[in-house]
């Protein structure tokens, strides 16, 4: 009977000191949130300016661009993954990589061949346990991206997708897509794909109209008509991979965000599993001692009864 | 007297916005300075370029706008740029190391960028590159 109490005290302290682990990860994953909030609400004024002279810009110019125009050359479509570098985040990463899947049964359904880009250390490590080819993986930033992480994963994609005309190569993929997570809000994160590549000229009027004021239209109703510097097609063509990477940038804003709730949340319900793991434990624990105490007093009693009785038979 | 609304944005967060009087910035093209009225206009501005927004309160903003855009419209003016920085933040010991290291680092267009970035940011601070 001691030896297993020993045991039950044992797990119950193993408990309680990964208990404190998980409380002290969820504390830093709700500061992390908040952050990444802000960090979301203070790229959209770009994001917004950006969209509104690209939609401007589109209908000016000769939309020849390789970046606006569908194409079937290559029969390749790379598909960007954006998982995390870190686990204990509960469900994030496994819906990140099942939309993942589902999107490449589409596009396998369209005749096309997925390539694969994976950011964050998880969906590498998925990939490569089940040795399926990855173009390019970028790790160290999902949870705090910098915009120079977006850019260099845009410079990647944009040169397989669209390489220019001094790179002296062609295009190796006809579309790019991006799958990550979608910050609804605290408790919800919705695993999310997107064509960024070619760029949806519908889609970008779309957001742009969205963007309240409908700046792109003058106070009489027309919209308006800009001057450039330099010409429209110059200019399309160095503003179209920035509003790719300005893309790259807020999905990986977004997934910064949901993977912080997703680990906050999932360190919430484990914390509060250990507590009640401790407290059945303890219970059992104490269920043990007050055996053993039982057991030695009907003991001492047994011994006595017998040391009387045998008294008063002599 | 009629001013203009000038955003200054960065890919990270808006870095300036007020009232100015006229905003005189380098694009690809040559120098532009617009005042209040100005035709719409969109424009890439020079790689290394500086902007200045002449604000109706306070002094001269200046700014080191790397890879940007400018934008003008009815409503008033906006700058996009991939990296900004106001001249009163920039450390010119600094920079003027990062551009060292940059033109000493060679021809490929990663250093190019970054001797660029780094002459912006001397420039906006006042120096002679």
């Amino acid at each position: 009977m001691a030896g297993s109490l020993r045991a039950l005290r044992r797990r119950i302290r193993s408990t309680q000191s990964t208990k404190k682990i998980f409380s002290a990860q969820e504390l830093i994953a709700g500061a992390r949130i908040v952050r990444a909030q802000a960090r979301v609400e203070a790229s959209k004024p770009y994001a917004r300016e950006i969209t509104r002279v690209l939609s401007a810009l589109a209908s000016s110019a000769s939309l020849e661009h390789p970046l606006l125009n569908e194409r079937t050359g290559t029969g390749r479509a790379a598909v960007l993954v954006v998982t995390s570098d870190r686990g204990f985040a509960g469900s994030y990463n496994v819906n990140v990589l099942r939309r993942t899947e589902e999107l490449l049964g589409t596009l396998r359904q369209q005749g096309k061949d997925p390539v694969l880009y994976v950011i964050g250390r998880k969906g590498e490590t998925y990939y490569s346990f089940r040795d399926r080819p990855v173009e390019e993986t970028f790790t160290g930033f999902s949870e705090q991206p910098a915009y120079s992480d977006a850019q260099e994963v845009g410079r990647s994609l944009i040169d397989v997708f669209a390489p220019g005309d001094d790179a002296g190569r062609s295009a190796t993929v006809d579309e790019v897509h991006i799958v990550y997570t979608e910050f609804v809000s605290l408790l919800s994160q919705v695993p999310v794909a997107r064509r960024l590549a070619p760029v949806d000229t519908e889609e970008l009027q779309r957001d742009d109209e969205d963007s309240a004021d409908g700046t792109g239209v003058g106070p009489s109703g027309v919209p308006t008509s800009y001057e450039f510097e330099p010409s429209p097609d110059a200019l399309l063509d160095s503003l179209l991979p920035k509003y790719v990477t300005t893309r790259i940038y807020a999905a990986l804003l977004e997934a910064a965000a949901s993977e912080s709730a997703s680990r906050r949340r999932a360190m919430k319900s484990a914390s509060d599993n250990a507590e009640e793991l401790a407290k059945n434990l303890s219970r059992q624990a104490n269920q043990a001692r007050q055996a053993e105490i039982t057991q030695e007093i009907s003991e001492i009693v047994g011994g006595a009864d017998a040391l009387v009785s045998a008294g008063a038979d002599d | 007297m009629a001013t203009l609304q000038v955003e200054l944005v960065a890919v990270e967060k808006t870095i300036w916005s007020g009232e100015a009087s006229m905003v005189i910035a380098r694009t690809t093209e040559g120098e532009i300075g617009v005042l209040p009225g100005h035709a719409p206009l969109l424009g890439e501005l020079a790689p290394g370029g500086v902007v200045t927004i002449r604000s109706t309160e306070g002094p001269d903003v200046v700014v080191a706008a790397h890879g940007g855009f400018l934008s003008v419209t009815p409503q008033g003016v906006s700058i996009l740029a991939e990296n900004a920085e106001i001249s009163s933040d920039i450390d010119v010991e600094r920079a003027r190391e990062a551009l060292r290291r940059a033109e000493s680092a060679g021809d490929d267009p990663e250093s190019l960028a970054a001797a660029r970035r780094a002459q912006s940011r001397l420039r906006a601070a006042g120096q002679a590159v």
